[in-house]
């Protein structure tokens, strides 16, 4: 294998914002694990191809109306299991088909698929512009701080939400500002790894660092060097291969996930 | 002495049931109170007021002569610790993060240190919090509720399920903190042996608080302690 792709611009750009998402998609993705919110990425994600096929449909950028929609159907989502008492797993569930049949019915009135939804919908990592990793990068630093910021209240209120109000913490608040955050980051998300598999970024890495970490914060540091090994390995063994870097990605961390089940069960990690 | 909590003729209506009417009662600073009474005698709901997660009730509740509804200091006077400390089982924290979790102030590690040493969890503060034992995870509890200096621990029915070893480890803790430090205590218990140990204070509830005062008193009154025993029975039975 020759190191020639490593001095590509492309690759490069393709690499930092990688990288960044990774570390967003894995920090975000360890509260939405523990709070069993597992699969709202990927219904975020779902929703965001409507908003993604509104824009396209109504000639906006289509990244603005994604994440209009995202937000608002999260924030949606949330109130209406609140007020009906629809569970979890089910009102994950109706906001993802719900994100699919608005995009389809809006992709039908303009006359079928296109090629920007399907860069969409698997990912276009290498097509990454310099515009989009700079709000990438600077994006992922403003999520990064505000979680540092409020990093005892949002741990907190992931850990026990009871115990945290009795301690003053504002639980409320800090629920809608996880699911707008997680709104935020699976829209930035969608573009390099597309809307089929970024619950994958979210899980995959939190679900092995699990099985490693003592504490939150090493569980959180393993998780980001799990996320940004796999985006870095898939991007560059998909080019080498002439394969699809999504899914490349994906398949590292599951590869990284199956390794740690197989430590696991062999006995050499301690219980939990 | 200062009154640590007055409540006030606190009464909590549910659309099928009354489950506090019209409760009344002080406790005075460093007082050491047991409060018994059969399940659904409505203790939940007396520690849910107090504790701000239920505010839809008529009568007052007053910490430090503040209304709790009116205040927004009165939290930080206050240490919690819940009937069972419920997380999910393979949360990834260590016993100080726990501890952490319930510091105000910025990151004060010499205080941390200071309440796990006092609590003999010292040694365990490195470890995963769902591999500790039944008595351990109740001290982490306990030192999560104290990491804030606070002047009243309430603590929810804590010592079900536990083994008697930690269950006397966390009578002397509790006898300590009440005595040495001045904390005033509330502590909802079924044992009335521990509570006729431990408590310098009995209030006895089944929706109407029927009665409160010193624990010799009720102790030495055999009519108050079978009517108890007999409330307590009746439910007992009531639930086989």
């Amino acid at each position: 294998m020759s190191f020639e792709i490593l001095t590509y611009a492309f690759m490069h750009r393709a690499l930092i914002a990688g990288s960044a998402i990774a570390i967003l998609c894995s920090v975000m993705g360890l509260f939405l694990v523990l709070r069993r919110y597992s699969l709202f990425g990927d219904a975020l994600a779902h929703s965001s191809f409507g908003g993604i096929a509104l824009g396209l449909f109504a000639g906006i950028y289509p990244l603005w109306t994604a994440y209009g929609v995202s937000i608002i159907s999260a924030l949606l989502i949330t109130k209406i299991k609140e007020k009906y008492n629809i569970s979890g797993d089910a009102s994950i569930a109706v906001l993802l088909s719900s994100g699919i049949a608005v995009g389809l019915v809006i992709i039908s009135f303009s006359g079928g698929f296109s090629l920007d939804i399907f860069s969409f919908l698997f990912g276009s990592i290498l097509l990454v512009s310099v515009e989009d990793t700079v709000g990438i990068v600077a994006l992922t630093g403003v999520i990064l701080m505000i979680i540092l910021l409020l990093y005892r209240q949002i741990l907190y209120s992931t850990f026990n939400e009871r115990q945290a109000k009795v301690s003053g913490v504002p639980v409320d608040k800090i629920n809608y500002l996880i699911i707008i955050l997680a709104g935020v980051t699976v829209v930035t998300a969608v573009q390099l790894v597309g809307v089929l598999l970024i619950s994958a970024l979210f899980v995959i890495p939190n679900v092995t660092a699990i099985m490693y970490g003592r504490g939150f914060k090493q569980t959180m540091f393993i998780s980001m060097t799990i996320a940004v090994s796999s985006v870095i390995a898939g991007i560059l063994i998909s080019y080498v291969f002439d394969i699809t870097p999504a899914g490349t990605i994906v398949l590292f961390a599951i590869g990284v996930l199956a390794v740690t089940m197989g430590i696991k069960s062999a006995g050499l990690l301690s219980k939990n | 002495m200062l009154n640590a909590v007055e409540i006030s003729n606190l009464t909590v209506k549910y659309p099928d049931l009354t489950a506090l009417d019209g409760v009344s009662f002080t406790i005075k600073q460093g007082d050491f109170l047991g409060i018994i009474g059969p399940n659904g005698a409505g203790k939940s709901t007396l520690f849910d007021s107090m504790l701000g997660l239920n505010t839809n009730y008529t009568g007052t509740i007053k910490f430090f002569d503040e209304d709790i509804k009116k205040s927004k200091t009165y939290r930080k006077e206050i240490g919690y610790v819940p009937q069972k400390p419920e997380f999910e089982n393979n949360f990834p924290a260590t016993v100080s993060e726990v501890v952490r979790m319930g510091l105000r102030k910025k990151s004060d590690d010499k205080k941390v240190d200071e309440i796990l040493q006092q609590l003999w969890i010292h040694e365990l503060r490195n470890r995963r919090i769902g591999e500790l034992s039944g008595g351990q995870l109740q001290r982490v509890f306990i030192a999560k509720a104290l990491v804030n200096d606070p002047k009243i621990l309430i603590l929810d029915e804590p010592s079900t399920g536990v083994d008697q070893q930690s269950i006397d480890l966390f009578f002397s803790i509790l006898k300590e903190l009440n005595s040495k430090q001045g904390i005033t205590i509330i502590w909802s218990s079924h044992d009335l042996d521990a509570v006729n140990k431990l408590a310098n204070h009995v209030a006895c509830l089944n929706r109407t608080l029927f009665f409160h005062g010193k624990s010799e008193t009720f102790f030495s009154d055999d009519k108050l302690v079978k009517q108890y025993s007999e409330a307590s029975m009746q439910e007992h039975m009531h639930h086989h």
